[in-house]
């Protein structure tokens, strides 16, 4: 008999989300309490996992796999839903958009990023990324009248289709040239040159790439960012982008383990290239959910520099950076869905103009998540990048670490363009005042932890570096 | 040693900062924010001189260290101070109290604002001048620009947007160089704890790279020539108390950091690049001199003689003679105490008249005869006139650069005559001449925060024109040791080669 107790939060999960759907259907109006109940869902699933932290194994024929590695991903997504949940959730109802069938699709797409995150089979990789992805079609396009929004979907939709064509091409091939679709005997199958799966691989790598958003296959993330309902694009800023680095660097690190050389160029090449593009793209931007979109493309640049070392320190540097990154956008959009002008919440960057002067906490809220985002010291966002910069140099890869760091200089400029539009503009029409505790709250603790983390810095090391990806 | 006296002195303007921050007065808030801050920095004040008083000056070493561990195994949070790096401490603490005394005329808006600005600044500058570690010292030197660029930005002038963003992102694309060095030479000694460098010695073969990616950093703060043009933007934009910190403090930062790290992890390189050095500094001796001469704009005026006397900064610490390095640092200090008098004396000006061009002003001395009196100790001390604390400091670098160079130290006293110049001529045109301007015959001569705050400086830079020792001694064994280690590296390096 397998120990079903590895799979336990997944099983909860899929279980709950159809006693969820039920009472949906079953109750009218029914959004508040399918929202109610999808805290309880989250805040258990949170316990549960804790609860198992440090237990690991494998089972169905080793093609799910749990360990300390997989469950702090886990962890990472249900805080993001959490705080993503609890910052939206007056923007959905003043959109109109509270219909029962959004929280229900946050907690499919999550049971999909589980599932993709423990996949230790090709197979079940692909389910759970399909089962991420068409709930996050359906999310983009949620605001049903809004042209924008539906035009997002159909865009992530047509665009996403085709990469998961050629990841799962990829995956064919991969299982054509090792004759299996588990991760680590396709890693033993690699030990002999195996050409074919280094073609395989590429494809399987620009697959993974969409869902994180690096260049060259970023085209999407601007118009969906800017298009989807903001609470929507609050969450894809930050949740799939979690699931995406975690799986990336298990697939790295177990299946194509043995062809370093090769997607180290490739990861290489897409870590420069998101670094430059998000830093320069985002410059010209005037609608702050773009200008977001850009941000992070730049960020995923750094991570993936992390990942691109092929060391140990380098994985745990990309999963350092990956949580404060959370930590970082969960701020950021806290801050924007605070912010109304005339019962509108504001998308164009001037409209922030003389936020210092009406409402100075909120303002300077902003500034500390915006120096962080720069990577200015002391605060948490300069460690993220020194960690990542740190084991990029101890590979002797100084090509990456100066353009990184220069195009840190570059994106300081957009960052530091916001600083300015919000204290040295004068106002032009005042604020809404709104007061949300839930939303104040999430701020609040963001830069909390962005500010005094220079505190104790190894306090996120300590606890990535316990973490055991086999 | 068990008080954590450097800790103290670092942390101490923060926590006044937060009182500020939280304290609510609903009446008088700027009466209470001033009278707190004033309070936090000259306690601070008194126990940095209570630091220098119980400093051993003896000792080439370094003193009062406090070890922490950071980041686990990896980076210790480590404080110290020897002879070089406690007289920038005393100045910082000095100059912050009587930025605050200042800005009292100057600031109208959001004080309370500027007063944690500068408080939390404080912070992080005296955090540069204590830290003995790579990274912490880059910590403190990056996030300086944080609380800069608000008081450039937000109670600047009209130009303020540009020149901000102009001063940040120069000095953090100087610096990201820097941090490429320090984590490289992490891993190439295993620490970033610089006393442990200082002993492991870095191979030759990395110092030449290493000692240029410090230089870019250090070279745009100081700031040298080509890299200086934010300066002349980041002095007329920011309020007369960020052009003082700015003049006073940031610049010497640079300085210091030559000293510390550039000298003493890279020797090799460090005489490698002298004739680099030596020619920048030159250049920026004279040329920024030609051109403070054709200024229209006081602090424009001000801001390129400051080049001017930081290339004599650059110069004398690269003669490797205890006179050339001695007389820097005390240049520095000098230059510290002068530059920022004679920035308060532009704000005292313009606080009344609202210009700071020189041709809106013209005999002023028969209406502010108190104002002439001061300000012509500083122009006097600017240009270094014997008997002011300017005259030792430039008397020391030429000795030490008549030592290496002949030519160096001609072109460099070419420098000094062009400064008499266009100070002399500053303070001709605006002082001296009929008062014809009407709007100037109402005005009033200095008040009393004004007149402390200015006496105050008047005397210090008189007391060090005449005992110059007080300074000297403390910076002498640390110096010593500096150019001691220097030429050992250098003979053992010669030899190896040989």
């Amino acid at each position: 008999m397998e120990n079903l107790n590895l799979i336990l939060p997944e099983i909860f999960l899929s279980l709950s989300i159809f006693v969820t759907l039920l009472i949906g259907v079953f109750f009218k109006n029914s959004y508040n309490l399918v929202t109610n109940i999808t805290y309880i869902i989250i805040i258990s699933l949170l316990l549960i996992i804790f609860n198992t932290f440090n237990e690991s194994g494998n089972l169905f024929s080793n093609s799910f796999i749990t360990n300390s590695f997989t469950n702090f991903f886990k962890i990472l997504i249900l805080l993001g839903t959490l705080f993503v949940m609890l910052i939206t959730q007056n923007f959905i109802k003043e959109m109109k958009i509270n219909y029962f069938e959004y929280p229900l699709l946050l907690l499919f797409s999550i049971l999909g990023m589980f599932f993709m995150i423990s996949a230790n089979d090709l197979m079940s990789f692909y389910l759970g990324l399909e089962l991420q992805s068409l709930a996050l079609y359906i999310l983009a396009a949620f605001d049903r009248d809004n042209l924008k929004s539906n035009e997002s979907g159909i865009k992530y939709f047509v665009l996403s289709a085709l990469s998961s064509g050629l990841l799962l091409y990829g995956c064919s091939l991969l299982y054509g040239f090792t004759g299996s679709t588990n991760f680590e005997e396709i890693n033993l199958k690699m030990e002999f040159e195996n050409t074919g799966a280094i073609f395989a691989m590429v494809f399987v790598l620009v697959g993974l790439a969409f869902k994180v958003s690096a260049v060259p296959f970023h085209m999407w993330t601007p118009d969906v960012y800017q298009g989807s309902p903001s609470s929507v694009t609050s969450f894809f800023a930050v949740v799939p982008k979690i699931a995406g680095i975690a799986i990336l660097i298990r697939f790295v690190q177990i299946p194509f383990e043995q062809l370093v050389d090769q997607w180290k160029n490739i990861l290489v090449f897409m870590s420069l290239a998101s670094m430059l593009l998000g830093a320069v793209a985002a410059i010209g931007q005037t609608n702050i959910k773009r200008l977001i979109a850009y941000s992070s493309i730049g960020h995923i640049g750094y991570v993936l520099a992390g990942i691109s070392t092929g060391t140990i320190n380098g994985y745990n540097s990309s999963v350092a950076y990956t949580s404060i990154y959370v930590i970082m956008n969960l701020g950021v959009f806290g801050c924007i869905f605070l912010m109304k002008k005339d019962g509108k919440y504001c998308e164009d960057i001037k409209d922030l103009a003389g936020m210092s002067k009406q409402n100075p906490l909120l303002a300077i809220s902003f500034l500390i998540i915006m120096f962080s985002l720069a990577g200015i010291p002391p605060l948490a966002g300069f460690f993220a990048k020194f960690y990542v910069f740190i084991s990029v140099i101890e590979s002797g890869m100084y090509t990456l670490a100066i353009v990184g760091l220069l195009s840190t200089v570059i994106s300081a400029f957009y960052y530091l363009r916001i600083i300015k539009i919000i204290y040295f503009d004068e106002i032009k029409n005042s604020f809404d005042s709104i007061k949300n505790l839930k939303i104040t709250s999430t701020i609040f603790f963001s830069c909390t932890i962005l500010v005094l983390f220079f505190l104790y810095p190894s306090v996120l090391n300590n606890i990535v570096n316990t973490l055991s990806i086999n | 040693m068990n008080f954590p006296i450097l800790s103290s002195i670092t942390l101490l303007p923060t926590i006044g900062a937060l009182f500020i921050l939280f304290s609510k007065s609903e009446e008088n808030e700027n009466k209470n924010a001033i009278n707190l801050s004033l309070f936090t920095s000259v306690v601070n004040f008194f126990l940095a001189i209570f630091l220098w008083y119980s400093f051993d000056k003896s000792y080439s070493g370094f003193q009062f260290i406090e070890e922490q561990d950071w980041i686990s195994g990896f980076i210790k949070f480590k404080f110290g101070v020897d002879g070089i790096s406690i007289l920038f401490i005393v100045l910082t603490a000095f100059i912050i109290p009587v930025c605050i005394i200042s800005c009292v005329n100057s600031v109208k808006t959001r004080l309370k604002e500027f007063l944690i600005a500068i408080l939390i600044l404080e912070t992080f500058m005296i955090g540069v001048f204590c830290s003995l570690d790579l990274v912490v010292f880059y910590i403190f030197f990056e996030a300086g620009l944080i609380p800069m660029f608000l008081i450039i930005g937000i109670w600047g002038g009209p130009k303020r947007v540009y020149a901000a963003f102009k001063f940040f992102l120069f000095t953090l694309l100087g610096s990201v160089l820097m941090l490429v060095a320090i984590i490289s030479i992490y891993w190439i000694t295993g620490t970033t704890d610089i006393t442990q460098i200082f002993e492991i010695k870095i191979p030759v073969k990395y110092q030449y790279v290493l000692w240029l990616a410090f230089f870019s950093s250090f070279a745009v703060k100081m700031p040298m020539w080509p890299v200086h043009t934010w300066l002349p933007d980041a002095h007329v934009e920011a309020p007369t108390a960020g052009s003082v910190i700015l003049a006073a403090i940031l610049l010497k930062m640079a300085g210091y950091g030559f000293l510390r790290f550039s000298i003493g992890m890279f020797p090799i390189a460090s005489e490698y690049f002298i004739p680099l050095v030596f020619t920048l500094s030159i250049i920026a001796i004279i040329y920024t001199s030609l051109v403070a001469l054709m200024q229209e704009d006081m602090k424009k005026l001000i801001a390129y003689s400051s080049v001017a006397h930081m290339g004599f900064v650059t110069l004398g610490i690269f003669t490797f003679t205890p006179q050339g390095i001695e007389g820097s640092i005390f240049q520095m200090i000098s230059h510290g105490l002068i530059s920022a008098a004679l920035f308060l004396c532009v704000g005292v000006l313009y606080d009344r008249v609202h210009s700071r061009l020189i041709t809106s002003y013209g005999g002023i001395a028969n209406v502010l005869p108190k104002y002439s009196l001061v300000f012509a100790v500083f122009m006097l001390g600017a240009l270094g006139l014997p008997g002011t604390s300017g005259f030792v400091g430039e008397i020391l670098i030429l000795l030490g650069a008549f030592q290496k160079s002949f030519l160096v130290a001609i072109l460099a006293s070419i420098g000094i005559i062009l400064g008499a110049a266009y100070m002399l001529w500053l303070y001709k045109r605006v002082i001296f001449g009929k008062l014809e301007k009407k709007e100037l015959q109402e005005l009033k001569d200095l008040n009393l925060s004004e007149g402390i705050v200015l006496f105050s400086l008047v005397v210090l830079v008189l007391f060090f024109g005449f005992y110059p020792n007080l300074i000297l001694d403390t910076v002498h064994t640390s110096v010593d040791e500096l150019i001691r280690n220097y030429e050992q590296a250098i003979v053992f390096n010669t030899s190896t080669v040989k």
